[in-house]
């Protein structure tokens, strides 16, 4: 998370590429690239007619500075538009890179089918490949592990510092070319070669080298070209009729009226807004594996949110020692305290915490002499017999009940009522026993992480419904939604019920996003509309799902909602910015077109700019310069916090709607005080 | 005042209308289902209709233009051989065929624009058989394409409300539709209307003209001859039906078919009445009342703005008496009856509505006044013509939606149903059609001196072109006239306009509305955006400028903005276009 932070800040232009980013946009101004951005394209026409125009005056020998002024305007706003692109794809670069880094070439030790090892360069791996790794030594290529177990450090991938635990079987096999064993040895299966893992791919796809337009993009260059369509008979049809009112109209100034008039400002920028969304998925360590699927995530509906992660602190602990009547929670604490001593799992730490924190001491010593009674599957407990003879035990209420019984003790009536308070509160309720006596409960209890209640408000405002699934029983499952604020939950969970309960919300039309890592999750991955892996899963499961999650961290599935949205939003806020301009523009060139011929048309000159020419420049530059001023909210992403689709709707309207009328007049107006001391 | 309350009666009868409309399109009882559904019954048996056959999109739009083209051909042939064709006491005789090719055009697509004047070149056949018929029959064309169209994003009709079962979203039955439409609606209507205006004096009988022995003889003339005919029942349909086309060539600035302040107000009344009633419907019908209120607040807003406007520039003194002591409303070209701000108001709601039917000269109209009804036709969505204003309104929402749904961080969605590429492609062509038909045409125009035979120069000469072919693309048939426009030249293009400019806009909505009502809803959330607030019908309005009117600021500057601002001035003369450069 640290480095990820990291990567967050940075200024938008990648350091030290200012000119290698020059000659990427100066590539993509070929109009075979631009054809494919109508708009673009149309000002490329209009550049080229205006420089002939101006080579026309230069060879003709009358005043040609307007002519030219205007093509090097018109060409910087194309060169602007494919500059944004082209920082947008460096920014994805220099991300993929620090990623590429880890996966250089690397030693392999590959076992032979007689069983020799023998030592080669990683790039000469082949599929199915067994390579031994031992302490120390760099993964060589992206596998499976068939045997052994080891350490992994994978912060190189993740930037997660403490080392995780990858085995041969089962859900956590799946090893990552580049990360680091620690301990032990393990045989790996080669699945993918280097550059071209898993991880590889969906990194060039980030890289923007195989990048599609989504669909929502498609639709709104559509509606782009149809406005620009409109412009174009706009503009072309004012020739002659201004002719006919005796009004002789510049092909120069036609040009410039319609670049201004077209989307240049989204038409510019959508390339680069799209590909910005993948990049602001990744530096939150997200690679998505289509620009789509970052787009999808804005309209998820429904979050299925496992608990143990997400909601809860990892695991339960144990946050209260209920004694029946008759023995002090003194007691009942030390008796807790010394059934735990040898229980090494977080729930048994968590007892000792809390027994030391209410007073609870053990003598030295005890720990050598006592005997310790390990849980199994048969006795369902785990305790200690004591120097002294105490036998003590704790376990489930069911099972220590009759251990009493069997002690020929009485089960006190108020121990059945604490068990079954503890159970409905969403805790899970141990007894602990001494001789056979029963001294009282321990609850342990999911802690509810801080501030997620919170965040489930925001997500219900925004009209996202959360759905926790977990494992627990019924009863501790309300209780826990109930105090995380989750809009409903799925207890006892199986694969199969998630994969029910992404259907049933489907068939409703809403679209739902899960996060998983297990091979039995792997249906309900590909199902959901956004399948979230962890990269600690399995190759099943990051196959199935269409984005992977590098941290393996389950909260992402709201950041993931958060970018698709966010992404949308600036789409949208750009197109309405570069139309509401338009009312401006057209106050400013259209009194500049006429009234050297018609005086009084002047009128309409409602920014008192000082010349006709002056008034169009202004225009042109503008027009221009607002590409560049927008990359950073384009890359960036337009600010946004969770609210109802209402107020932000209200507020985008004002910022972008209003405040696209408005900026340009200002911004007109400035630039022509400065313009108009030369033309 | 007057305006104030000739709005409050419009939507007092609006409402029930309204409400009635949305009973009738969802195949609800009513009262006239005693007369009409035997005959309902008989027809469709006759047509070999299966009235519960629901249709697709595609469906719906073959039909309509099937059951159009031939009645538009007819109407052409009846025009062209009028002179041979029965009830014709006046001898009249043929038309031209490029004066019928416009006048068939004109009234197939609801518009009425006539370069021919009513009494004088058309027969009481071709009045009461072509324009009549299609008087009734278009406006419910127009009724049933909207009514579709409700369907299809409301998701289609349930599969149990039709027998045969369609693969696509059930737009309903367009048959039934217009059917329903002209005998519940538009017939029953127009029988009161016509025997009010009768009462009023409108004429109504079959008999030929009247020669009347003048009371002052001239040395050139002792009689007139005065032409009457059913003229009520066609001025109630005209009105009603959004039409517009008068008997007399002056429309309802002649006595004969306007004769009274009653039958002003009650003419009035009828332009605005079904299509403010559609927008009632619209909130009945698909059960979202908030939905109806919200895109009338939009109208309501659009048309309000526009009366406004007009009355403040209309009523201005005319500017050649400027500086005069009694300097009153500008009164050249109005009808004394009626004065400046009844006549004002009339300009401005028949162009609101593709009405187009008038009680004064536009042309004499103050300049900036003279912009208002042009806005009117460009935007053609203040209530617009029976059914199609409200199609057109779809169209800007369907934008709206688009732009609008991105800020609040979905894909587009209306009513939670996609709006993707196919969709935004028909509605940017649909964006596309009233520019493409009013600027292109009127630059040629211009381009070719020639060819077009042009009549007046200057701004106003321009102001004249360009309306004559928004009209035409707005169908809605009024005329800025001071244009001789009964040429080969105005009829073959103004036909071109007339035709495209009607039924492009009524498939692509159809078109859009049978894609998404295909799609799966997906249910509504505090995340979606709902198109029943003030934000975003307050949203809609600024695209339907921005986007409607922006694209005509430049001609509205060349046109009444120059001549007002420029008056008195010296016209400008034409440059020749191999000059410019």
């Amino acid at each position: 998370m640290m480095q990820s932070s990291h990567r967050r800040a940075g200024s938008i232009i990648p350091q030290g590429q200012f000119a290698t980013l020059l000659l990427e946009s100066a590539k993509k101004l070929s109009p075979l690239y631009l054809a494919k951005n109508p708009v673009m394209f149309i000002v490329l026409i209009g550049t080229v007619i205006t420089a002939v125009l101006s080579v026309e005056k230069i060879i003709s020998s009358q005043s040609f500075l307007y002519e030219l002024t205007i093509t090097v305007l018109l060409f910087l706003t194309v060169f602007f538009a494919t500059f944004a692109e082209s920082v947008a794809e460096a920014r994805g670069k220099a991300q993929a890179a620090s990623l590429r880094s880890a996966r250089a070439d690397t030693p392999a030790n590959r076992v032979l089918d007689d069983g020799k090892i023998e030592m080669v360069s990683s790039t000469t791996l082949k599929h199915d490949d067994l390579v031994r790794v031992g302490v120390g030594q760099l993964i060589p290529a992206d596998g499976e592990i068939v045997q052994g177990l080891a350490m992994v450090d994978e912060s190189a991938i993740t930037g997660e510092s403490a080392p995780v635990l990858r085995e041969a079987g089962g859900d956590f096999s799946s090893v990552t070319g580049g990360t680091k064993v620690i301990s032990d040895e393990i045989i790996v299966r080669v699945t993918s070669l280097p550059g071209e893992s898993f991880l590889d791919r969906m990194i060039a796809l980030v890289e923007g080298a195989n990048r599609q337009k989504t669909p929502n993009e498609i639709a709104l260059g559509i509606l782009l070209a149809g406005f620009t369509l409109i412009f174009v008979l706009v503009v072309a049809t004012l020739l002659p009729l201004a002719a006919f009112i005796g009004v002789r109209l510049e092909v120069t100034t036609l040009i410039a009226l319609l670049v201004c008039l077209i989307p240049t400002t989204i038409g510019g920028l959508l390339p680069a807004i799209g590909i910005a969304g993948m990049d602001r998925a990744l530096r939150a360590n997200i690679i998505a594996k289509s620009g789509r699927a970052v787009e999808v995530a804005g309209d998820i509906d429904t979050l299925l949110l496992d608990k143990t992660g997400t909601i809860t602190l990892g695991n339960r602990q144990a946050t209260a020692f209920i004694p029946v009547p008759g023995v002090t929670e003194e007691r009942l604490a030390k008796a807790a305290h010394l059934s735990s001593l040898a229980d090494n799992t977080p729930e048994g730490k968590s007892i000792v915490e809390l027994a030391i924190l209410r007073g609870s001491r053990v003598e030295t010593g005890l720990r050598e002499q006592a005997e310790f009674i390990e849980f199994s599957a048969q006795t369902r407990m785990s305790g200690i017999n004591t120097p002294d003879g105490k036998q003590i035990r704790k376990g489930a209420p069911d099972r220590m009940m009759r251990l009493v019984r069997e002690s020929f003790q009485k089960v006190p009536p108020e121990l059945q009522a604490d068990v079954e308070r503890v159970a409905r509160g969403g805790g899970t309720p141990l007894i602990v026993t001494e001789d056979g006596e029963a001294l009282g409960v321990v609850a342990l209890s999911d802690i509810v992480k801080k501030g997620i209640k919170e965040r489930f408000a925001q997500l219900r405002a925004m009209g996202l419904r959360t759905v926790m699934i977990t494992g627990d029983n019924p009863l501790t499952a309300k209780a826990i939604a109930a105090e995380a604020g989750v809009d409903d939950f799925l207890a006892e969970a199986t694969p199969e019920d998630k994969m029910r309960l992404i259907k049933a919300e489907q068939q409703k039309g809403k679209l739902v996003a899960m996060m998983g890592d297990g091979t039995n999750d792997a249906p309900a991955l590909a199902q959901a509309d956004v399948g979230l892996a962890m990269n600690s899963g399995t190759q099943a499961a990051k196959e199935a799902g269409n984005m992977v999650d590098l941290d393996s961290d389950p909260t992402k599935l709201l950041e993931v909602v958060e970018i698709g949205k966010q992404l949308l939003i600036t789409r949208g806020a750009l197109t309405t910015f570069s139309i509401t301009n338009d009312v401006a523009k057209y106050f400013a060139i259209i009194p500049a077109m006429f009234a050297s011929t018609i005086p009084s048309i002047n009128a309409l000159n409602i920014m008192q700019l000082s010349s006709a020419n002056s008034a169009i420049l202004s225009a042109v530059i503008f027009n221009a310069v607002v590409i560049p001023m927008l990359i950073p909210v384009a890359l960036r992403g337009v600010s946004y916090r969770p609210m109802s689709a209402e107020t932000m709707l209200t507020r985008n309207v004002l910022i972008y709607g209003l405040g696209g009328v408005i900026v340009p007049f200002i911004g007109i107006k400035a630039i022509d005080l400065v313009v108009g001391l030369v033309f | 005042m007057d305006v104030f309350l000739s709005y409050l009666l419009v939507f007092a009868l609006a409402l029930p209308l309204g409400w009635y409309m949305a009973r009738v399109f969802s195949s609800q009882s009513t009262f006239l289902d005693v007369v009409c559904s035997p005959l309902e019954n008989l027809v469709f048996k006759l047509l070999r209709v299966n009235p519960r056959q629901g249709m697709t999109w595609r469906g719906y739009a073959l039909a309509l233009v099937f059951t159009n083209l031939p009645l538009g051909l007819l109407a052409y042939l009846i025009f062209l051989f009028q002179g041979s064709l029965p009830l014709n006491p006046d001898n009249i005789p043929n038309m031209p065929w490029d004066l019928a090719l416009h006048t068939a055009a004109s009234f197939i697509t609801n518009t009425n624009q006539q370069h021919y004047s009513g009494q004088a070149q058309l027969s009481y056949f071709s009045q009461l058989v072509a324009i009549v018929t299609l008087m009734f029959v278009t406006p419910a064309v127009g009724l049933a394409a909207m009514v579709a169209v409700l369907r299809g994003i409301m998701g289609g009709l349930r599969p149990d409300d039709n027998t045969g079962a369609i693969p696509a979203a059930n737009l309903g039955n367009y048959y039934v539709d217009v059917f329903r439409a002209m005998t519940r609606v538009l017939l029953p209507l127009s029988l009161v209307l016509a025997l009010l205006l009768t009462w009023q004096g409108v004429p109504s009988t079959l008999d030929s003209a009247k020669t009347a022995t003048l009371l002052e003889p001239s040395a050139e003339s002792t009689t007139q001859t005065i032409p009457i005919g059913p003229v009520a029942a066609m001025v109630a349909i005209k009105q009603l039906g959004t039409n517009g086309g008068g008997w007399y060539g002056p429309n309802s600035a002649v006595p004969l078919e306007n004769p009274t302040p009653l039958s002003n107000l009650l003419q009035m009344i009828a332009i605005l009445l079904i299509p403010v009633a559609s927008v009632f419907m619209v909130g009945f019908f698909t059960h979202r009342p908030r939905f109806g209120v919200s895109i009338m607040g939009c109208m309501v807003l659009l048309s309000a703005a526009l009366t406004f406007f007009m009355l403040v520039t209309a009523l201005e003194p005319n500017h050649a008496f400027k500086g005069l002591a009694a300097s009153s409303a500008n009164m050249e070209g109005v009808e004394q009856r009626f004065g400046a701000t009844l006549s004002a108001l009339w300009a401005t709601w028949t162009t609101q509505t593709s009405n187009g039917s008038v009680n004064a000269m536009m042309d004499s109209l103050n300049p900036l006044a003279g912009l208002v009804p042009m806005v009117g036709m460009w935007l053609n969505v203040t209530f617009g013509g029976d059914g199609v204003g409200l199609l057109n309104f779809f169209t800007y929402l369907i934008v709206t939606v688009f732009i609008a749904g991105l800020m609040v961080g979905r894909t587009p969605e209306l009513f939670g149903r996609k709006i993707e590429a196919r969709e935004m492609k028909l509605a940017s062509i649909a964006l596309l059609i009233s520019p493409l038909l009013i600027l292109v045409p009127s630059a040629l125009t211009v381009a070719m001196p020639s060819l077009a035979a042009n009549s007046n120069p200057g701004f106003h000469g321009l102001s004249q072109i360009v309306y004559e072919f928004s009209s035409a693309t707005a169908n809605n048939g009024s005329g800025f006239e001071g244009l001789g426009d009964n040429t080969v030249w105005w009829n073959v293009m103004t036909s071109i306009c007339l035709i495209l400019g009607r039924f492009i806009p009524i498939i692509a909505p159809l078109a859009i509305a049978g894609l998404i009502g295909m799609k799966k809803a997906a249910p509504q959330s505090a995340g979606t955006l709902r198109v029943d607030t003030p934000i975003f019908a307050a949203t809609t309005l600024s695209v339907i400028l921005i986007v409607g009117a922006l694209s005509f600021f430049p001609v509205a500057v060349m046109g009444p903005i120059a001549e007002h601002l420029t008056l008195g001035q010296a016209l400008p003369q034409p440059i020749p276009l191999e000059g410019v450069r």
